[in-house]
């Protein structure tokens, strides 16, 4: 029956070693395509914008500190699915890569944090304000820790990984609170340049090499992602005849 | 957009705003590139060595 055999995809999707040998074909692909993206990004962000109107070349750090801090949002609805799909289906690598989405989205949650602070300065004239956004997004950071943390410290696999999952899944409220923070109240930060479905409010030499810098920065999460679950994968599964033979290849 | 390369590092006067996220992201991103690499070399390893272990009793 069709449903059977699209359930069996389901569950061999959710198969560490599938996953595994999936991701050592994708892996390559994604290591190029994020260094290129990466590189012509940075290089136009810094040689070939124009210095903005107002900012001046302070503006260049918008394309470090907008993709972070999309990607600091997207990487915690990524690691809160990965919980929800645990908690529902039991699938054991929806908790590798909620395990495994954590320390990366921290790291670039305190990137988009510490850029923003950075371009608050000579922009804002303050590194910080304890506006909505930015206190939200700092509490975001905070729950991405708290996912490491509570992982660290609790015994058992199951329990931890019951518990972080609940974890993550309770801070999504946040999600939209960072979001809509500078349209609900009147705030310091800047209500959003960019939409889904409207014309963006700054001009293409602006918004094209941002455009590339956001799909770098996602192509870097999945790259690294995948990397972290690999491993995770081979501390997990060392028991199997696979994982053996496969840690004994030059 | 730059006259010249000192003009490039000195941004407007904004270089160090501007260089200093530059920097800050190039660590970052270095770091947990690095990370990875280094955690499955020594899981190998470690894995390597159980199964010498194993043999040798």
């Amino acid at each position: 029956m069709a449903i059977l055999s699209v359930w069996k995809w389901f569950h061999q999707l959710g198969a560490p070693r599938s996953f595994y040998q999936l991701s050592s074909r994708l892996l390559p692909w994604f290591v190029a395509a994020t260094v290129l993206c990466l590189a012509v990004g940075i290089i136009w962000a810094l040689l070939f914008v124009p210095p903005d109107y107002q900012q001046g070349h302070t503006v260049r750090i918008m394309y470090i500190h907008v993709p972070t801090a999309i990607l600091a949002q997207s990487s915690y609805m990524m690691m809160a699915t990965a919980g929800a799909v645990f908690l529902v289906w039991r699938i054991k690598l929806a908790d590798v890569a909620l395990q495994c989405a954590a320390p990366i989205g921290a790291s670039i949650t305190f990137l988009a944090l510490a850029t923003g602070a950075i371009w608050g300065k000579p922009t804002w004239g303050t590194w910080w304000v304890w506006d909505a956004r930015l206190t939200s997004t700092l509490v975001l950071l905070f729950l991405f820790v708290g996912v490491m943390a509570l992982r660290n410290a609790m015994q058992g696999q199951q329990s931890a990984a019951r518990a972080t999952a609940i974890l993550s899944l309770v801070g999504v409220v946040n999600l939209p609170i960072i979001k809509f923070s500078v349209n609900w109240w009147f705030t310091l930060h800047q209500p959003a340049s960019l939409s889904l479905t409207e014309k963006p409010a700054m001009p293409v030499e602006m918004w094209l090499p941002l455009l590339v810098m956001v799909v770098g920065f996602y192509l870097l999460f999945f790259t690294l992602w995948m990397m972290r679950m690999r491993n995770e994968i081979l501390v997990r599964e060392y028991r199997t005849d696979w994982v053996r033979t496969l840690v004994q290849a030059p | 957009m730059f006259d010249s390369i000192e003009g490039f590092l000195a941004m407007g006067g904004h270089g160090l705003y501007v260089w200093s996220t530059y920097l800050m992201a190039l660590l970052v991103i270095t770091g947990n590139c690095v990370a990875p690499v280094l955690t499955r070399r020594r899981e190998i390893a470690r894995q390597r060595a159980a199964q010498l272990q194993e043999q040798v009793r």
